[in-house]
């Protein structure tokens, strides 16, 4: 087995362009599991954990960057104003996996278990990906192709994840059988953007890959509007409205029975999480909150 | 491979497989068996370390990632026969039976205690949900860090 420990990105992208086979490493939380158990025996590694580039984080002219490199820890102590995406951080693994663990490696791996997956789909954020060639955006849907596979090209590295930043309260999620160190059974990730007057909602561990729930969030945004909600507040849609909206988000589930949960619980699960999660939306802009 | 890695503030140098851990490279190759080797899938915590002064399970991180970097083992903690103030209040607190995940606990609660030195239960819970005890039930655990941190009167360990 080959190691390669390069010191820049330009120089992680030339060797993955002449050794294709060689499988990057960042955090290590999912891929030294693999090693250590004798799952999987790569050619060669590629350490990313030195790339500066892939560090970066912060605000970008009206967007947010998130690097591939920053860890689960970073996020919650550099992004708190990315409310979901810091709760889901916090919602991984234990101390010592948010200290290593990255958002670029729970994209690499692309589990549709992965705690930051929701959300990056909820934020509808690109995926920048790049090879020796140069850099491209792809969006989300498009990166995360089905269960642990993506469409990253073999040369290629991931950079980071870019949204837009939305105003509007959001939040995530996860239903699992004690309160750390879970793999989700469901999870899911809401955000309302105030300025498109748009609902956007995501689900994790509940199909072949993150899904949104496209019919659930025009219905809600609509009987928001009917409420004159998105202007007042204190005008709120109906509560036959808030179940068929749960209902609706329920719907687009994709699940399967596994040792985690039946689909039919994981469904249940979705419409419970939907339920909440759009009442702390409702709540939050009425108190006046995280605007 | 080659690895050059300050081990409690020395430069130790080993040779180990291309795909080994940093907890294969402290306990094969360097002879420090404080860090223990339990489930090497990050889910147990008895291979805590700090690498760069962060908190990692030592199975999970690649030994060539740590190359060039500063680790701090549980060995660290103390010199000669003196037991570190988290240590000695585990023995008093009677957090210790078997004691093989003992080292991970010293370490993590170490760690917490540097960055809160007075944390309430939920914070103590939380900072050690990484680390699995199979004998105390926790109870003990929880009195020992609260006995450390009375010991070290909210000053920094
Ligand atoms: C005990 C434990 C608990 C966990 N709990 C959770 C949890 O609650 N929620 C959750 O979502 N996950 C959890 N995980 C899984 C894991 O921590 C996450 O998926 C994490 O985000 C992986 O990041 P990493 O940097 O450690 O990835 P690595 O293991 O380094 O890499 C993972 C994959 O991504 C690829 N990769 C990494 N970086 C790049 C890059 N820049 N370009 C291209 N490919 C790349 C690697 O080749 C590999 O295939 C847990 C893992 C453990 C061991
Ligand atoms: S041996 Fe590393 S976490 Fe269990
Ligand atoms: S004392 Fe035996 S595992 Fe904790």
């Amino acid at each position: 087995m080959d190691v390669f420990v390069p010191r820049t990105l330009d120089e992680a992208l030339e060797i993955k362009a002449a050794r294709p086979d060689a499988v990057p490493i960042a955090g290590g939380t999912d891929l030294m599991v693999e090693l250590n158990l004798n799952r999987r025996r790569p050619r060669a590694l590629l350490d990313v954990s030195r790339l500066a580039e892939l560090r970066r984080c912060g605000r970008e002219d009206g967007a947010v960057f998130l690097g591939a490199g920053v860890s689960y820890t970073r996020v919650i102590a550099e992004l708190p104003e990315c409310v979901p995406l810091a709760q889901a951080s916090r919602a991984v693994g234990s101390p010592q996996i948010r200290n290593r663990g990255t958002v670029g490696g729970n994209l690499g791996t692309a589990s549709p278990a992965g705690d930051a997956l929701p959300v990056l789909a909820a934020y509808d954020a690109e995926i920048v990906v790049a090879t020796r060639d140069g850099a491209r955006a792809l969006p989300w849907a498009q990166f995360l192709v089905g269960p642990k596979q993506t469409a990253l090209p073999p040369d290629g590295l991931i950079l980071g994840a870019r949204w837009r930043i939305a105003r509007g309260p959001g939040s995530f999620s996860k239903v699992g059988t004690r309160n750390a160190m879970v793999i989700a059974i469901a999870s899911l990730c809401l955000v309302l953007d105030e300025e498109q007057r748009a609902v956007r909602v995501a689900l994790g561990s509940v199909g072949p890959t993150v899904l949104r729930a496209p019919d659930a969030e025009a219905y809600a945004a609509e009987a928001m509007a009917r409420a004159g909600t998105w202007d007042d507040p204190a005008a709120l849609p109906a509560p036959r409205e808030i179940e068929e909206w749960a209902q609706r988000v329920a719907g687009a589930a994709r699940p399967i029975d596994d040792v985690r949960g039946t689909a039919a619980y994981r469904r249940h699960a979705c419409a419970a999480l939907a339920r909440r999660a759009l009442r702390w939306a409702l709540e939050d802009r009425r108190a006046g909150g995280r605007a | 491979m080659r690895v050059r890695v300050r081990v409690n503030g020395a430069w130790r140098t080993a040779e180990v497989w291309p795909g080994a851990s940093l907890l294969a490279l402290l306990r094969d190759a360097l002879g420090l068996c404080g860090s223990k080797n339990a489930c090497e899938q990050g889910e147990c915590g008895s291979c805590s370390v700090w690498l760069d002064g962060e908190l990692v399970c030592a199975c999970l991180v690649l030994a060539a990632q740590a190359d060039g970097r500063e680790v701090r083992t549980v060995e660290g903690l103390t010199t000669g026969e003196d037991l570190h103030p988290v240590q000695r209040a585990f023995v008093e607190a009677g957090a210790v039976q078997c004691g093989f995940c003992t080292p991970g606990f010293v370490v993590a609660v170490v760690d917490l205690l540097s960055r809160d030195p007075d944390p309430d239960e939920p914070r103590i819970r939380e900072a050690l949900s990484g680390n699995l005890c199979r004998c105390t039930g926790y109870q003990k655990i929880l009195d020992a860090v609260r006995l450390a941190a009375s010991k070290l009167g909210g000053s920094s360990p």
